[in-house]
């Protein structure tokens, strides 16, 4: 009994000890009335070196906290007891938060730089008159493949995948929309397809290629790339990139079919607190020569303008990240389709995953 | 224990009893009663937010008949191979000098991020990885080890181990040196002594290892993608499936539901038979 | 009591090394000058410098291991009274019905737990931040101390207590001096796995934290898009050090005067 009581002691002691040293740590920065600002953003998708030039040109202290999924995220803000100033989902993820009234339309009188977004990504059908949301990072869905696994063998179409060389060899991402969509592509199908005979064709197709799926997984694919452990996979173009700059073999290509084009953007949702700082801090990572600073940190294509001038111009001039209009004509946005078709498509997928052996 | 007793200890602290059980009654109502009545309550909605019954319509498709028999399946194989080696493991941990010490080592590992870990052994366990380089210097050749299902139950005995080891050891550490001496002076054979005299003690601690692997087992998911490359999916994975990515909260909710379900069968299979307080009574 | 032959010995060893192996190889290539975890550069220690000039991520170390200490703390003592309070029912049928309800939470995948957490701390009220992680922490670790106490509780041989009470003892006396030192070992398991439960939670802390309050775990799996760095295998080898330095610390200096996690003289 005694030493019971001496352990609770001093696991109390210990904690107590720690509270102490965590305050005096977050001390002076923290909880300084309503110059906070909140931005809860996917981990490591952000230069943090931006976030204190951010704190030091406004005096707004920046509180970051980070989410693993679009779902989940929403999830959080739906069902309040937070007060996120700034979030950045993907443009499904926009258009269903509108849907649902979570977000905040954006005053562009205080955000000057929108100027410096590219024409091309505005005013887009997830989300009209970007009432709502600004992009932040862009990219397509493509193969990612390393050619000295593969006896020189190059990727030009979703097709490609299904050769029968590749058994047991290629890695899919473990997401509905982008394999069935995958499917439906190399079938010449629209991304956004609502057709049940299309959908049937497009997963029965994905069946054929079972004895080649290697493993249907998520971001542990950059590792398993890198590490030659697979040579090919469906994956983000932002992912590519990061496996590229570890594996110089690895190249990335957006298949002739067409592909997704994906949007993470700004936006600002109705648990905000601090509706100025959020604006403030959209115009300040829209400046050019920040966006170039992030842009370069993250490594994934962004859609400021005016911020390419600042950058390698070799990445700029890559065409597998930055494509030209012909690629870009092949892209589709993926529109939301509605929760029942979204069940769909992962009824589908499960049905896909559960097949293949 | 004798009943009279046991009666008179439960009488004489009634009120104080109320008192210091209020705690863990509290947890129960507020932390197990509620959120399962919610649950409850979702598993009767469809994706649009109406009342319906077809959930549990659909539990009973093939594709979720499918997903609850392969889970059932590798929770068992999980099981029996984290007892097969916690068994021995603990075992021997008595026998050793520090013997305390050890056993912390062994939890230890534990406490390092999981997904870190599993990061770990898609290194480990790669065509590149020590694991491979290992096979090829024995001879046997480079093996795809990574998502099979070999790799999946060996992680996951992994991760289930301490909960296994810890119970395990707790029982025979208090076993009695002298029952085991006294079987041996009558003859018995080391496997007899273990059958009739080790392992009918032990049986407690064992039951419990077993409930906090079997159970959560059977709602394993991460590693089902992470380890295995979704080459199994359990019902856990569409749980968070249902839950995260297509938003059908009335659909998770259900195949929770049953989940519970089959948890009070293995209760009812591995606790119900109230052996537990009995062992001793019939060794007097 | 015979000691362990070689075979043995060997069997022992093999099992620690497929405990540490992935740790080792996390920290193995934390000293990585190169980027990922492959493909070992050159020796380096700037993911260590990392670490400590990261003043955010020391604030979320520390969180972590309070709230895991803190939650294996009271989820411990809430549990074991728990257990006893199981242990004494006379019904078996409550006694079963009980037990079952207990090990709900271990079935339950951490999302529904999580989600279902979230809806009854906004329904109460409860700001999302520090109180709402350990109170969640407390609720999912009580469960697997009540199943490490109970086969202590049923070991019990009770001539002890029958002994006692027939002495004359209160029923204090029986709890502290009689009970709980024989449960001893269940409750430092309980103890122990209820840290490996806080500290290994993602799910369930995702959902219920809020207003700038993140755990160890929560920042690791949102790191998993863009790539876990070597900064967070550094820190991992950190942490790992540190408990090992502790424990050995500790069982040097307990051991000098007794038997440290049963406490029971011998």
């Amino acid at each position: 009994m005694k030493e019971l009581l001496r352990g609770a002691i001093l696991i109390l002691a210990v904690s107590i000890i720690l509270l102490l040293i965590n305050n005096h740590l977050s001390e002076g920065s923290n909880k300084t009335g309503k110059n906070i600002l909140t931005v809860y953003n996917w981990g490591e998708y952000i230069d943090p070196a931006l976030l204190k030039q951010f704190e030091k040109e406004t005096g707004i202290k920046v509180i970051y906290e980070t989410f693993d999924s679009n779902e989940g995220m929403m999830g959080k803000i739906e069902q309040g007891g937070t007060s996120y100033d700034i979030t950045m989902p993907s443009e499904y993820m926009v258009e269903m938060m509108a849907e649902k009234d979570l977000l905040l339309p954006i005053d562009y009188s205080q955000i000057p730089n929108i100027k410096q977004i590219d024409p091309y990504f505005l005013d887009l059908p997830f989300d009209p008159g970007n009432k709502y949301s600004i992009p932040y990072f862009w990219g397509t869905v493509g193969i990612a493949y390393n050619p000295d696994l593969l006896d020189g063998q190059t990727f030009e179409s979703w097709d490609n995948l299904w050769d029968p060389s590749l058994t047991q060899q290629v890695i899919l991402v473990d997401s509905a929309r982008e394999t069935i969509g995958m499917g439906l592509n190399s079938l010449h199908y629209s991304l956004n397809s609502t057709n049940m005979k299309e959908l049937r064709e497009a997963t029965s197709k994905l069946k054929q290629l079972s004895p080649n799926v290697k493993a249907v997984i998520g971001d542990e694919v950059t590792q398993l790339m890198v590490n030659n452990e697979a040579a090919v996979a469906l994956t983000w173009s932002g992912q590519a990139a990061d496996m590229m700059s570890e594996n110089e073999s690895i190249d990335y290509v957006v298949p002739e079919e067409g592909s997704n084009l994906w949007f993470d953007n700004f936006v600002i949702p109705r648990t905000a607190k601090n509706i100025e700082g959020a604006h403030a801090f959209i115009n300040f990572m829209l400046d050019p020569e920040v966006a170039a600073q992030n842009a370069d940190y993250v490594g994934y294509s962004t859609p400021n303008l005016t911020a390419l001038d600042y950058m390698d111009p070799e990445v700029v001039a890559d065409e597998r990240f930055y494509p030209d209009e012909q690629t870009r004509s092949h892209l589709e946005v993926y529109k939301n389709l509605g929760l029942k078709m979204l069940g769909v498509y992962n009824e589908l997928f499960l049905e896909f995953k559960m097949d293949m052996k | 224990m004798h009943d009279s007793n046991r009666m008179e200890l439960w009488k004489m602290n009634k009120g104080l009893q109320r008192i210091y059980m209020l705690p863990y009654a509290l947890w129960i109502v507020l932390f197990v009663v509620a959120p399962i009545a919610l649950i409850l309550y979702y598993s009767f909605f469809d994706i649009t937010g109406h009342f319906t019954f077809e959930n549990y319509k659909s539990f009973f498709s093939s594709t979720y008949l499918t997903l609850t028999v392969s889970s059932f399946w590798y929770a068992l194989l999980i099981t029996f191979f984290a007892l097969l080696v916690s068994y021995p493991t603990a075992y021997l941990l008595t026998k050793t000098k520090h013997k305390q010490l050890w056993l912390l080592l062994i939890i230890i590992p534990s406490w390092i991020n999981l997904l870190l870990k599993t990061y770990a052994f898609i290194g480990l366990m790669g065509l590149y990885g020590p694991l491979n380089a290992f096979l090829e210097t024995i001879g046997i050749g480079k093996q795809q080890i990574l998502f099979t299902d070999v790799s999946f139950v060996f992680v996951s005995v992994y991760i289930f181990i301490p909960f296994m080891i810890l119970p395990i050891f707790n029982a025979l550490d208090k076993l009695n040196p002298a029952l085991i001496d006294a079987s041996r002076d009558l003859g018995a054979s080391s496997w007899t002594t273990f059958r009739r005299v080790i392992w009918p003690l032990t049986l407690n601690g064992v039951k419990s290892g077993v409930q906090v692997v079997f159970i959560p087992a059977l709602s394993l998911f991460m590693i089902t993608r992470l380890i295995a490359g979704n080459k199994v999916i359990t019902l856990g994975t569409a749980i968070e499936q249902q839950f995260l990515v297509t938003q059908n909260w009335g659909m998770g909710s259900t195949i929770a539901v049953f989940l519970i379900l089959f948890m009070f069968v293995v209760m009812v299979i591995t606790g119900g038979s109230d052996k537990g307080a009995s062992v001793h009574e019939k060794n007097k | 009591m015979k000691r362990i032959n070689n075979l043995q010995k060997l069997y022992l060893i093999a099992v620690f090394i497929v405990l540490y192996a992935p740790i080792f190889y996390l920290i193995f290539y934390s000293f990585n000058s190169g980027g990922g975890m492959s493909h070992f550069e050159s020796f380096t220690w700037e993911h260590y410098a990392a670490v400590f000039e990261d003043k955010r991520l020391i604030v979320i170390v520390l969180n972590t291991v309070i709230i895991a200490l803190l939650s294996a703390l009271l989820s411990t003592a809430i549990g074991v009274l728990g257990a006893m309070a199981i242990h004494f029912m006379r019904n078996k049928r409550t006694r079963n019905a009980v037990l079952s309800l207990n090990n709900i939470l271990i079935v339950s995948p951490d999302v529904i737990i999580g989600a279902s957490f979230l809806i009854l701390f906004t329904m109460i009220g409860v700001k999302l931040g520090f109180a709402s992680v350990l109170i969640s922490h407390i609720a999912f670790s009580i469960p697997i101390v009540v199943i490490m106490v109970l086969p202590k509780l049923q070991e019990m041989s009770s001539t002890l207590i029958d002994a006692a009470l027939d002495l004359g003892a209160s029923r204090r006396d029986v709890v502290t001096r009689v009970i709980l030192p024989f449960i001893q070992p269940g409750i430092f398991a309980g103890f122990f796995l209820a840290l490996t439960y806080s500290l290994d939670d993602f799910a369930v802390t995702f959902f219920v934290t809020g207003n700038g309050f993140s755990t160890l775990s929560v920042e690791i799996y949102s790191m998993a898009r863009a790539g876990i760095t070597l900064t967070i295998n550094a820190l991992s080898g950190l942490i790992f050090v540190i408990t090992v330095v502790l424990v050995l610390g500790y069982y040097a200096i307990s051991n000098r005067t007794k038997m440290p996690l049963t406490g029971v003289k011998k």
